[in-house]
């Protein structure tokens, strides 16, 4: 990195977007600081990356061999693809589903009658507080025993269904969260004008409070959404045909190349996923542009709303 | 009809041991990762802040790579390509082997979430106090440690608490890297005895038990250390 480049960055980054609070525009000593520890960074960097890479080379890990199957045509069109097409599948429905099981239970801790809304907070606070395998292993192995002690004989339940259950009732119970939160984060003016033009608690929720609610939590929302296309992922563990399960067992199965396998799927993760995320960020921007709510944007921020026992103001 | 295969608890007295362990493994598991990544994400957070632009570059790779790959890739990763392919041991007893590889591989993966988590808090520290820190002639590491981290931190425990539950929930992914752990024994005993209600409850309300005080504890913490402005 060249001299001239170091000093002119830190000026700029200043007056671009957010100032960084940390540190000023450093003097010629403290530039003089940072180039040396610019340069003993990426000295200490590249030795992680030669070790890694040493450790690959010597285990022949760059072979063509291994590379190779990854320019085959079929090996993406029949092996790939269809992994993928299984991901994205189960990633969909669950989605639809979650979002309405969301909507429900999230309207249903909002109701005011008590029998509707202690029911609906149990059954969220359940799903969220067990995890997601347990619920899958469940879903699997559940209907068929308990229709046995009926004394019916039910098929067993297939792993696109159990994964998808499973998906359904942990993301769903997050959505419930979400939606709760974008509710409660409306300026309670909002629905006592509601109710002051004669509107009943259905056509304020309806009317008012939920059109302004799903604009603030859209963000969230789509988070949550790349969390769930990264749980299909478990579908490895009940044997799913998805993205990791044609990455790790198929193409690595034919052609024995564990680790380029797992690098290609895992671009293919990353690359969805942070399309998914810029979705959520362009959306969070509109949102906090827009003048259409009065609620708080919820943003992705770190992932999953707070779990039980915390305030759900995060200060994020 | 056969009802009282329904509420039939006895497997649970039965294999009453044998679970206790299983979920020692995964206690076990989220204690070690929860430390490694705490350590990992703090040092990767002050990576994305530092005025180091190959360190915040790394850094921000390491949290882009690691908070879109599925955990369970991530474990398999270890097991299968860092252990078996790569021939990375710790250690020589398979069982502790497995162990530590399920513990980088959370680690891994949870630390990208703690920096999150951690850069979000130094984002909640108001400009004057950084501008205070800097003006009585404190470097940056002294301005990092002495006044942002620490009111960071106290920042970031809600976060970083509802960080740890999904964790300690995702210790279960580690049967997928062969570590057994309490998830595995409850498919073991799906196996053995049926995919019966009170086998899940009672998994669940294992899970519960460890999930929902970590949950307590975290907003209890969070309320007592908040910071006053």
């Amino acid at each position: 990195m060249t001299a001239t480049n170091t000093k002119a960055a830190p000026a700029r980054r200043r007056t671009k977007s957010k100032p960084s609070v940390l540190f000023d525009a450093p003097g010629p000593r403290a530039r003089l600081r940072n180039n040396i520890l610019t340069l003993v960074a990426a000295v200490i960097l590249l030795l992680v990356v030669y070790v890694i890479a040493a450790r690959m080379q010597h285990e022949h890990q760059f072979s063509s061999k291994l590379w190779k199957p990854f320019t085959i045509k079929d090996v993406w069109t029949k092996q790939i693809i269809p992994g993928l097409g299984g991901t994205l599948k189960a990633a969909a429905v669950a989605a639809v589903f979650s979002l309405v099981f969301g909507m429900v239970f999230g309207l249903g801790r909002l109701s005011e009658h008590r029998w509707i809304r202690i029911p609906a907070g149990a059954i969220v606070e359940f799903f969220r507080a067990i995890p997601l395998l347990i619920m899958i292993f469940f879903a699997l192995a559940g209907p068929p025993a308990i229709m046995d002690a009926f004394g019916r004989v039910l098929p067993p339940v297939s792993a696109f269904l159990a994964l998808v259950i499973g998906l359904t009732l942990y993301n769903g119970s997050v959505l419930a969260e979400i939606f709760r939160s974008g509710i409660n984060s409306i300026p309670r003016g909002q629905s006592e004008a509601g109710y002051s033009v004669g509107l009943r608690r259905s056509g304020v929720m309806l009317r008012i409070l939920v059109p302004q609610a799903i604009t603030a939590m859209m963000p969230a929302v789509v988070s949550q959404l790349v969390v769930l296309l990264k749980d299909t992922a478990l579908g490895y563990i009940i044997a799913y045909n998805d993205l990791l399960n044609a990455g790790l067992r198929v193409v690595s199965g034919n052609f024995g190349n564990i680790i380029p396998s797992a690098i290609v799927i895992a671009l293919i993760y990353i690359i969805i996923n942070i399309a998914l995320g810029f979705v959520a960020t362009w959306l969070e921007k509109r949102s906090r542009r827009s003048r259409k709510s009065t609620a708080r944007t919820l943003t992705g921020g770190t992932g999953t709303p707070p779990a039980v026992g915390m305030d759900s103001a995060i200060p994020i | 009809m056969n009802f009282s295969q329904l509420l039939d608890f006895s497997p649970l007295q039965h294999d009453f041991p044998t679970i206790m362990k299983a979920f020692w493994g995964t206690i076990r598991l989220a204690l070690v990762a929860g430390v490694g990544s705490l350590f990992l994400g703090t040092v990767l957070a002050s990576m994305r802040v530092s005025p180091t632009p190959v360190l915040r570059a790394a850094g921000a790779f390491y949290v882009y790579t690691f908070r879109n790959t599925p955990l369970t890739l991530v474990l398999l990763f270890c097991s299968l390509g860092l252990s078996d392919t790569l021939k990375f041991h710790i250690s020589e007893d398979p069982g502790t082997n497995g162990f530590w590889l399920a513990a980088i591989g959370m680690t891994i993966y949870t630390a990208s979430f703690v920096c999150e988590s951690l850069r979000a808090g130094i984002n909640t520290v108001p400009l004057g106090q950084a501008e205070a820190a800097r003006s009585i002639g404190l470097t940056f590491g002294q301005s990092l440690r002495l006044v942002v981290l620490p009111q960071a931190f106290r920042a970031v425990i809600a976060p970083l608490g509802s960080v740890y539950i999904a964790m300690i929930k995702n210790t279960t992914v580690a049967l997928a890297a062969g570590y057994f752990e309490a998830s595995a024994q409850m498919k073991q005993m799906f196996d053995t005895y049926g995919g019966t209600i009170p086998i899940f409850v009672g998994f669940a309300v294992g899970f519960m038990v460890l999930t929902l005080p970590t949950g307590f504890f975290f907003g209890w913490l969070s309320k007592r250390l908040a910071v006053a402005r």
